[in-house]
């Protein structure tokens, strides 16, 4: 079985977030940055997949030079190769990482397809469900647990109204979300080996893909600061102000 | 030359990190109140590969350099210093010497299980009249047809309840004093090998300090590390690694107490304002910080130079002495910026304060470190 999984480079989410003066991005002087938290549960699923029934793993990252670093830190996770593919620092939608990674897609033609639900500084939830539709292949997302069957998946997925129940055929794309699997910590030994796994370079030209954004972003702020909350002193005066002041009943 | 990690070391910190932080942090607290050790971590750190990570991987190690061995050991220490010395004694203190004087027997028999954490090592070299003076030993060691037959009492010894592996030193021959002395490598079931007392502590508490004893204690004639009268060599280089590895607890420790000193002082509000507002407080804070990246540095300096296969004493004898100061400097400030709350038990700090002690005191005394260095200095 042949596995793809996109992992993402993100800061580290326990930092708090600081914008540049200029608001053209955030300030990344001094934040470390590591995979995409819900991407690892992804790696851990697929790898885990291989281990029982053998098959092979592939990491897709895009951005720059800076990204083989967060590769190897998911193959010391137990992934067997990767691509890096280069966007010389562009900055890109979702819709445009979709358009590479199908391009990585239709180079490789895995069985699955697992990736984070989301990614946490974008949180925008969007390119796994794009990569399906642009491949025409199914899709389940939010992935609480993965069964593979004979040609095709069985996923249990979190919605808000409980566990929803659905098989898909394969090849597919899957949404890891935190509670799909325990993701291991890189043992020492597999630090070595990722050492001398695979990173293959490439750029959109060689994956025969033109990525197109379709949205621009226009200006970064920070939330305004929360402002006090006030205290009441009975049910009936809490009811009161959010029908009459909040105007949210 | 290069401050940064490569590749591999931030992959090895960052793990050694996370392990530390989820699972030993949350227990560090109950472990010292209790003066009881989670077994368990070791078998952890075991399948992480912490329990051998500078041994060769053909021996069932990590086969990474010191830096990397003292990264793990830092990150570990400061989220429980206890742990930190139960793997660091285990690894600089009996791994090492094996993989350095043993046969290739040797070897391939102990190495594999403490490099996987099966079994945890110790050295017993102390003893109730030979601290320092490590050189007047009084455990006899007597070749007896095809065994040596051990008799006497080591004490003070760092991972003595649990280990299942103890490299021993003793002497061989009492005329020749320090140079009469030899090392062996006596496991713990061997007939007439004791645990018979476990020390009370200041701090370190879920670390096992044992006393042992040897009662015609005996071993296979084979389990003679290095040659007769090696003992002294032997142990003088062991705790030089050891010391690389001290002082990367020390840093540890220090840094955990600036961690959280910097964090109070953004939370705790006095005068209407955080205290970390307050320049006497941040005069601290910057000097903690100053003093744990130096110390650090230090660490790294000699973990560097004993890769290289040099001699490194007094490098490694330098990062012990200063870490381990820097150590209690930076845990005392700590509880001051913690106030009253840094005094009671439900705050950190009051631990950090309690382990920092000892740094200056196991694996040579800051008093030893200075004359080693001092000899270094006047003999080059």
């Amino acid at each position: 079985m042949k596995i793809m999984v996109p992992i993402r480079r993100v800061p580290n989410p326990d930092v708090k977030v600081r914008l540049k003066k200029d608001g053209s991005g955030i300030e990344t002087e001094g934040v470390n940055f590591l995979i995409n938290p819900f991407d690892e549960y992804a790696i851990e699923e697929a790898v885990r997949i291989t281990e029982k029934g053998g098959g092979e793993v592939f990491l897709v990252s895009i951005g720059g030079p800076e990204n083989e670093e967060t590769l190897r830190a998911g193959l010391a996770l137990g992934a067997h190769r990767a691509y890096l593919v280069d966007v010389g620092g562009e900055w890109l939608d979702s819709a445009a990482i979709a358009d590479i990674l199908a391009g990585v897609y239709k180079q490789e033609n895995p069985d699955l397809v697992i990736m984070g639900k989301q990614s946490v500084d974008t949180d925008n939830n969007q390119a796994g469900q794009m990569l399906a539709a642009k491949l025409g292949i199914p899709q389940a997302c939010f992935a609480y647990k993965v069964e593979l069957q004979d040609g095709k998946a069985v996923v249990q997925r979190e919605i808000d109204g409980g566990l929803e129940v659905k098989e898909i055929g394969l090849p597919a794309v899957v949404t890891a979300d935190l509670r799909l699997n325990q993701p291991r910590y890189a043992s020492l030994p597999a630090i070595m080996k990722a050492k001398k796994k695979e990173v293959r370079k490439v750029t959109p030209a060689d994956l025969g893909v033109e990525p197109k954004n379709r949205t621009r972003v226009l200006s970064l702020a920070e939330p305004p600061p929360r402002k006090a909350g006030q205290k009441v002193a009975s049910v009936d005066e809490l009811v009161d102000k959010l029908v009459n002041e909040a105007k949210v009943l | 030359m290069n401050f940064e990690l490569d590749d591999v070391q931030t992959l090895v910190r960052d793990t050694a990190r996370r392990f530390a932080q989820e699972e030993i942090a949350p227990l560090a607290a109950e472990m010292d109140k209790t003066a009881t050790f989670r077994m368990e971590l070791v078998r952890k750190m075991g399948e992480l590969g912490f329990m051998g990570v500078a041994i060769p991987e053909r021996y069932g190690g990590g086969g990474m350099d010191y830096r990397c061995y003292a990264l793990v050991i830092e990150e570990i220490s400061a989220a429980c210093a206890a742990t930190g010395v139960i793997v660091s004694a285990h690894s600089s203190l009996c791994c090492d010497p094996i993989l350095k004087f043993g046969t290739e027997e040797q070897k391939q028999k102990y190495l594999p299980p403490l490099a996987s954490g099966q079994m945890l090592g110790c050295l017993a070299l102390t003893e109730p009249q030979a601290g320092s003076d490590a050189g007047s030993v009084r455990t006899t060691a007597v070749l007896d047809g095809d065994e040596w037959v051990l008799n006497g009492t080591k004490i003070f010894i760092t991972n003595g309840g649990p280990a299942g592996v103890a490299v021993v030193v003793a002497s061989t021959d009492r005329s020749k004093k320090h140079r009469g002395l030899s090392a062996f490598i006596v496991p713990a079931d061997a007939p007439g090998y004791k645990v018979a007392k476990e020390e009370h502590k200041l701090g370190i508490r879920a670390s096992s300090t044992a006393e042992l004893v040897f009662e015609d204690c005996r071993i296979p004639k084979e389990n003679l590390l290095g040659a007769p009268g090696d003992g002294f060599k032997i142990a003088m280089a062991t705790l030089d690694g050891g010391r690389i590895g001290i002082a990367a607890q020390a840093v540890g420790i220090a840094r955990a107490a600036l961690e959280h000193a910097v964090q109070y002082a953004q939370e705790r509000s006095q005068f209407g304002q955080p205290i970390a507002n307050f320049q006497a407080i941040q005069w601290k804070l910057a000097d903690m910080a100053t003093e744990v990246d130096a110390a650090r540095l230090l660490t790294w300096r000699a973990a560097w130079k004993k890769d290289q296969g040099v001699r490194f004493s007094r490098e490694a004898a330098m990062a012990k002495l200063f870490a381990s100061d820097v150590a209690m400097k930076a845990t005392r400030e700590a509880i001051q910026v913690f106030g009253g709350y840094g005094y009671i038990d439900e705050y950190p700090v009051e631990r950090f304060y309690r382990d920092a002690k000892i740094t200056e005191i196991y694996e040579g005394t800051s008093e030893v470190q200075r004359i080693v260095i001092a000899r270094s200095l006047l003999r080059d």
